[in-house]
Formats: C-alpha cells, structure tokens, sequence
C-alpha cells in the first residue's frame, strides 16, 4: 500500500477503496429503502408508522448527525493545519453527536416497541427496524471509529501527513449522514406529506 | 471496513502475533498475502468444489438414464441439483475466475501485487469457510434443497423447517462478503497500479474483463447480501420479509435475486471473454482484432447485464408492458456478445494458427457459446419462453453458456497458463485426447436437453414417466456423462502429470504477448526484477518484434529499475486466516441459535481489526534492482 512504488493515479488506494466501497454501500442500503418502499402500506395489522412515528424527536436526532457532520469538516480542516487540539476537540465532537443520534434511536426504538411496534409484529416494524437497525450499526462503526482515531492520537500524535486516513474516516462518515438524510425523508417524512 | 490506520510499516512483532516469515511449508499457505499462491490456492479449491460438483451431477444424471429410476429418492435429488448449481456458479466457476485475476491481473499489468494483499488473503479465507460451512450441512442434516435459487416461499420456515435452507443462506452471505473485497481489492489494483505506460488503452483484456467484472460484483453482491439477510432474520428471528400471511409478496426475493443472478451470468462469462481473448491471438501469431470494441462491448455488457433480470421471471404475470421492455434489453445484449464473437474469428481469420489444446478449447468454446447466445435469445421472447420455461431446454441453454461457454475457456486458460503457473508444461496429447472425450461428451449430455425441454420434460423433478419419448434423450445424455468424466479425468491426470514430469517451460512457451510472459515461469516472488515499462498494447510481443508492429522501430526500454526503496514485500500476517475462519463460529452460531459462539466470533472480528490496523502492512525491501532473490522466494 504505501511502498514507494509506481502508481498511476494521484489517489491514495485507500481512499479509492473507501469511495468503491461506498458505491457498493450504496447497493446495500438501496435494496433495505427498496424493500421498504415495496412493503409500505402493506402491513394487515397495527401501529401503522403515522401511529408511532414522532417527527418534532427525529428531526432533533437529524440536526444533530447533520451537525457532527460539520464538526468532521472542522476536525479534517484542523488536522491540515497540524492544530493537534483542534482536531481532537472537533474529532471527539463528531464521536460524541454520533452517539447521541445514537442514544435517540435506542430510545426511539424503546418507545416503538412499548407502543407494539416489533420486528415480528408487523411488516411496517420488520421492515422499519431492518432499515434503521443497519443504518445505526453504521454509525456505530463510524463512532468507534473516530474514537479509535482520538486515542491512536494520544499514543502517536497526527500530523497533517496523516489526512488522508481522517479523511477516508469523513467519507465513510459523511455517507452514512447523506443516507441518514434519504431514510429521513422516505421513512418519517412522506408519512406526513 | 477496516481501512489501515497506521501509515508506517509497524515492525514485526508489533501485534499479538509473531508476523510469520516462512518461505516454505504448510504454514506459510496460510499466512501467504502472495497474489500467485493465492491465486493458486483459489485454483486449487475451486477444482476441489468443481469434482464434488461433477459427483453431483453424475448422480443426477444416473437418477435420469431410464423412466421411474430409483438411484436417488426425491428428497435426496432436490439437495443434488440444489449442491450441483450452488456449487459450480458460487464455489467453482467464479472463484476459478478470481483465482486467475489474483494470479495474472497483477503480473499483465506490471504491478507488485495486490493493492490491498492481506484484505485478498481474508477474501480467499472467507470463501474457503463459505463453501466448507455450505457442504458441511450433509453431515448435518441434509444439505439445501430449494434450487440454486431457493425461491420465496419455498425456504420459509414453515415449508423448509430443516437445517438446509440456513446453511444456503448463511454460506452465501458470508461467501459474497469474500467476494466484494476482492472485487473491490482488483478494482483499486487495477486503476492505481498499472506499470508506467500502461494507459487504459493498452490493459490487456483479461484484466480488462476483470475490472468490468469487478465492478459488476460490487452493484450485483448487495442486493443478494440483502435478500439473505432478509430470509436469515426471518428464520432466525421470526421476521416477516417473506410471509405472505402477513402482507408480504414473495416475488420480492425473485426481484432481489435476479437482479444479482443476471449480472452474476456476466461475472462469470466476463473473465471467461478475457481468457479467450488473450488464447486467440496468441495461438493465431496476430494482435486481437478491433481491442477498442472488444472493451467497449464489455463495459456495454457491464452496464446492460443489469436492465435483464426480468427475463428470468416473464411467467410471474408482471404484465405485456414489463416483459417487452425487458424482452427488448435481453435482445439488446445479445449485439455485444456477438460483436466479441466476430472479433474472435476475426482474429483467427487469416493468422498462422497453431492448434494448441489451450486453442482447441478456445475454439469450442466460441462454437458453443454461440449455440447458447442462440438458445438465449429464444428465451427471451416472451411466447417462446412461456413454453420452454422451467423445462429442459432452459437447462440445456444455460449448460451450453456456463459449461461450453465459462467452463471450456477457462479450460483453455488452464493450459495457456500452466506452464506460467508451475514452469511445466502440460502434455499435448493427453490433453487433446481428454479434449476430444470432454467436449464431444458435453455436447452428448446437452443437445439431446433441447430436445426433451420441447417435448415437455421439466427440470427439477426426480423422475418422468415411459412411453412419452423422453427415453431416448435422457439416456444419451446420461451416456454423456460418461465420455466427459473420461475427459475430466484426462484432464486431472495431464495436470498431476505436468506438475510430475513436465518437461521445464521457459519464460514464454507460446510466444505470449503481455507482460505476465516477460518474467520467469514460475515468477519470483517479487514478481518482475524490474519495474516494467509499457510503450505499446501487447506489451511483450512490441519488445520482441519490434518491427512487426510500427515498421522498423527501435525497442525502446521494456524496464526500468525499482526506485531507491527498492521492491516492498509485504509481510504475511495471520490476521486473514483468523478472522476469515471467525467465520466459522459466526455462521454455526446464527445456524443453531448459539449466541455465545455467535458473540465470541463477533468479539474475534472486533479485536481482529484492531490487529490487523495496528500490526500494518509491514514486510520487507528487496534491494532495488532486484537481483537479489531471498531464500527459496519462489511461489
Ligand atoms: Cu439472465
């Protein structure tokens, strides 16, 4: 990977990787939404998502992925700068919305399930639960991540030669944002429309 | 995805594990992150599968000789044909297409290796463990028995309570994991680590084929993942993807599966295009005809081979409006394909051809394929297919493409590149009088297929009645079976004989025309001495004969050193082996519902990344200039 020898791109293979592997991602998460969209409306049996869905709580939840996503910016933007506290203050913020997007799905999922929503139950929650499920297991790589990033910083300081490794992290993290964005829209927003 | 955080080369002992550095013996084949002995170690499974395949299929075919036989009982003939399809596309065929990627893909470009070599060495293990977990179930209670595409409702719980169905779908999921990073490995390999000179235009259509192929494999593999993982949350947590009581519309998974099972014809006939296309030229002594169109036709395929998946279902009822679209795209297809075929014999045509095996093979597998592109294009019209559907003429017509069309050139590109592989040569006698066993055999067992398709014989039923005709095919084709095992056998005996006594290769034995033919047969283990440099397509054959390509030109320089760092060896790692067999106490665990077992592979992978991250690609440098082998460096 990084031998010295000839390459005839300028990228870095690794973030070539991660830019391949996103593409392919994609592929994974259109084929969860399409299954959602084919079972929409289909479920014989209650809670229906207008039911249970609370748009005011995740629209909150959304801000805050949004935001950790501008804080991955600043964190990558610092580290270009070699401004050390910088770029762990901004990496541990990202780490830290990341995980209470997270604490608010545990709770959402809480809440469904008190209201009768469960993966079994009905095809809105094996299908709802499946989409959302797989999207929080990404951001919970991504936050584990980033916290990884953090402590190898502490143990060896980064530098601004280091980027390329911050930034495969933000493309993997900005991704799984944009899709948190599309799930948004197809899962809780048309539902009020 | 575990992307390497550490940018130095850690030292070795830096991990949890003493980073091995054998040269020999067993061990060494499982630390290897070698791009050839993965390569071979890919080869080498994929035959072992293909043999149990053969099994499979003979046993079929003995069940079939005569009306009402009794060889096989019904549920025992489910789970042949069920093994022998899931076999030969996921565990033989398309890994024996991968293997070569992972030994030439490198070597035609003039690259080191890999971009991503213990990520290839993890790909190889999970594919090992894949097909292992899969075969194990007929110790376990009975292997799957849906069909190689374990239709919806037909592997639900209810219908399948057995075992068989979970080690289909766990298999394949953890398989296509395997899978999606090499793809994505070649991907990267074949974009960034061309040799100097090396522009897209002059990438030698194998590896061509392969990155077509590649990147069909990373839009083809989710939406299968997907649709296993919706059936494996169904029968292990009582999800409701696939029950119809609850509002669930089975055809679902046919969507899903064809929509990776068409592109999945491509990812295993690509390859066998790039073999072909560097076996014709060679044996016709000419430079392929139009390389521009063969490539664009590919990249066409590429794109096109995912607009068809419904021609696979024209009988589910989606409508006159649906099937014409898709009717339309299936003829689409057919131009490129056929345009390749025209290249082909426009190669041939008017070159000094030299009727090697490799070529024979070659040329068979050009008459066969088109036989089956005919057949194809008959199914996809929608009348036509609503007779022949589900019958023996849809066998028939995919045997001809994945066996006389994939199979036969892959066959070709065996003995092309054996002598490469082992520095041997195989033996030309035995191997063109296994030929004249294997492919008139093959032609024996499919054509009277047709035939019985016609006149009404479906697929996937254990028996058929006397006195209905179908007598006379069946057992033609059963006697079949038995001149192409001869061939089979002739062609196990010709390599076990060419690894024995072969006589010694050289570099070039074919006179070749890419760079893999430039080293040493078999290659060192850095590969090339020095960094090649390309200045023309076929870019061993411009260094050679000069003249013959531009006039009278002087052969500018084929190589240049290796820069001050010289060649960079990366070191084997036990991580790749580890957390590929990890995959084992996964795939039991979601079997048996073991959350224990589950949870302590889940706990593997999590530490693992931390070591594979941390331990780093590490290895060694050769000195620039290369000379210097280390000991016993060959693969
Ligand atoms: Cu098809």
């Amino acid at each position: 990977m990084e031998s010295g020898h000839y390459r005839s791109t300028k990228l870095p293979d690794i973030k070539l990787m991660m830019w391949i592997f996103l593409a392919s991602d994609t592929m994974f998460f259109g084929t969860l939404i399409g299954t959602y969209l084919v079972y929409k409306g289909r479920s014989l049996v209650g809670p229906y998502p207008v039911e249970v869905l609370d748009i005011p709580l995740t629209t909150v939840s959304t801000f805050v992925l949004l935001m950790s996503s501008f804080l991955m910016v600043l964190a990558l933007h610092a580290l270009r700068q070699d401004d050390t506290f910088r770029f762990r203050l901004w990496t541990f913020g990202v780490a830290f919305f990341g995980s209470i997007f997270l604490g608010f799905q545990v709770y959402e999922f809480a809440h469904f399930v008190d209201l009768g929503l469960t993966l079994q139950g009905n095809l809105f929650g094996t299908t709802f639960f499946v989409l959302t499920g797989t999207h929080g297991v990404h951001v919970t790589i991504g936050v584990i991540w980033l916290l990884s990033i953090l402590v190898h910083s502490f143990v060896k300081p980064w530098t601004s030669k280091d980027e390329v490794y911050l930034e495969v992290a933000g493309l993997y993290w900005h991704f799984v944002d944009v899709v948190w964005i599309v799930i948004f829209t197809v899962v809780y927003l048309v539902e009020f429309a | 995805m575990a992307v390497s955080k550490v940018t130095v080369a850690a030292p070795a002992g830096s991990g949890v594990f003493t980073r091995p550095n054998w040269d020999a013996g067993w061990l060494s084949w499982l630390t290897t992150v070698d791009h050839k002995r993965l390569g071979l170690l890919y080869i080498f499974t994929s035959f072992l599968f293909m043999s149990a395949a053969s099994i499979e299929a003979f046993l079929i075919r003995l069940q079939l000789a005569v009306p009402n036989n009794t060889v096989l009982n019904p549920d025992a003939y489910n789970q042949m044909f069920t093994m022998h399809g899931v076999t030969m596309v996921f565990l033989a065929i398309m890994p024996l297409g991968i293997g070569f990627a992972n030994y030439f893909v490198p070597l035609q470009i003039g690259a080191r290796d890999l971009a991503f070599p213990r990520l290839n060495a993890f790909g190889y293990w999970i594919y090992a463990v894949g097909g292992l977990f899969v075969y194990s179930s007929f110790f376990l209670g009975g292997a799957p028995d849906a069909g190689w595409f374990a239709y919806s409702p037909l592997t639900s719980l209810s219908n399948n309570p057995g075992n068989g169905t979970d080690f289909y779908m766990i298999g394949l999921f953890v398989g296509g994991i395997g899978t999606l990073v090499t793809a994505m490995n070649l991907i990267v390999t074949i974009i960034s680590m061309r040799a100097p000179g090396m522009t897209m235009m002059r990438v030698p259509v194998f590896t061509w084929m392969m990155l077509v192929t590649a990147f069909m494999i990373i839009f083809a593999f989710p939406p299968l993942t997907i649709a296993l993982f919706q059936v494996i949350m169904d029968r292990t947590f009582g999800t409701l993807f696939y029950v119809p009581q609850a509002g669930a519309m089975p055809i679902l998974w046919q969507h899903l599966f064809w929509i990776f099972g068409h592109p999945e014809v491509y990812i295993i006939v690509l390859p066998a295009f790039g073999v072909i296309s560097e076996v014709i030229p060679t044996f016709s002594r000419k430079p392929l005809f139009g390389y521009p169109v063969i490539i664009l036709s590919g990249i066409f395929i590429g794109f096109m081979g995912f607009a068809v998946w419904s021609h696979h279902m024209f009988t589910t009822g989606l409508g006159p409006v649906v099937n014409t679209a898709f009717a339309l795209t299936s003829f689409v297809i057919g131009i490129p394909t056929g345009i390749k075929i025209f290249n082909w014999v426009g190669t041939i045509w008017g070159g000094k051809v030299v009727f090697t095996t490799s070529m024979l093979y070659a040329i068979s597998f050009l008459i066969t394929f088109t036989i089956g592109g005919i057949t194809g294009i008959m199914l996809a019209v929608p009348p036509f297919d609503a007779q022949a559907q589900d019958s023996y003429f849809v066998v028939a017509h995919f045997h001809y493409v994945m066996g006389g069309g994939a199979l036969m050139a892959f066959f070709a590109g065996v003995y092309y590149w054996f002598p490469k592989m082992s520095g041997k040569m195989m033996d030309e006698r035995i191997g063109k009088l296994g030929f004249w066993f294997l492919v008139p055999g093959l032609h024996l067992i499919f054509f009277p297929q047709h035939i019985a398709g016609l006149m009404g014989m479906p697929r996937r039923t254990q028996t058929y009645v006397a006195g209905i005709g179908l007598e006379l095919p069946n057992l033609l084709s059963t006697a079949g079976t038995f001149v192409m095992m001869i061939g089979l056998i002739l062609l196990a005996v010709n390599l076990v004989h060419g690894l024995l006594r072969g006589k010694p290769a050289g570099n070039d034995p074919w006179d070749g025309r890419t760079l893999e033919w430039a080293t040493t047969s078999p290659p060192p283990h850095h590969d090339f001495d020095r960094q090649p440099v390309v200045n023309d397509r076929d870019a061993h054959w411009v260094q050679k004969y000069p003249e013959s390509v531009h006039g009278h030109r002087v052969p500018e320089s084929a190589s240049e050193p290796y820069d001050a760092n010289g060649i960079h060896m990366p070191g084997q790692s036990w991580y790749p082996f580890i957390m590929g067999i990890a995959f084992l106490p996964f795939s039991y665990g979601l079997l048996y519902h073991n959350f224990w077992v589950l949870g302590l592979s889940i706990l593997i992978f999590f530490v693992g990344t931390f070591g594979w991250a941390f331990e780093g690609v590490g290895g060694h440098h050769l000195p620039a200039g290369g000379h210097a082998h280390p000991k016993g460096a060959r693969s």
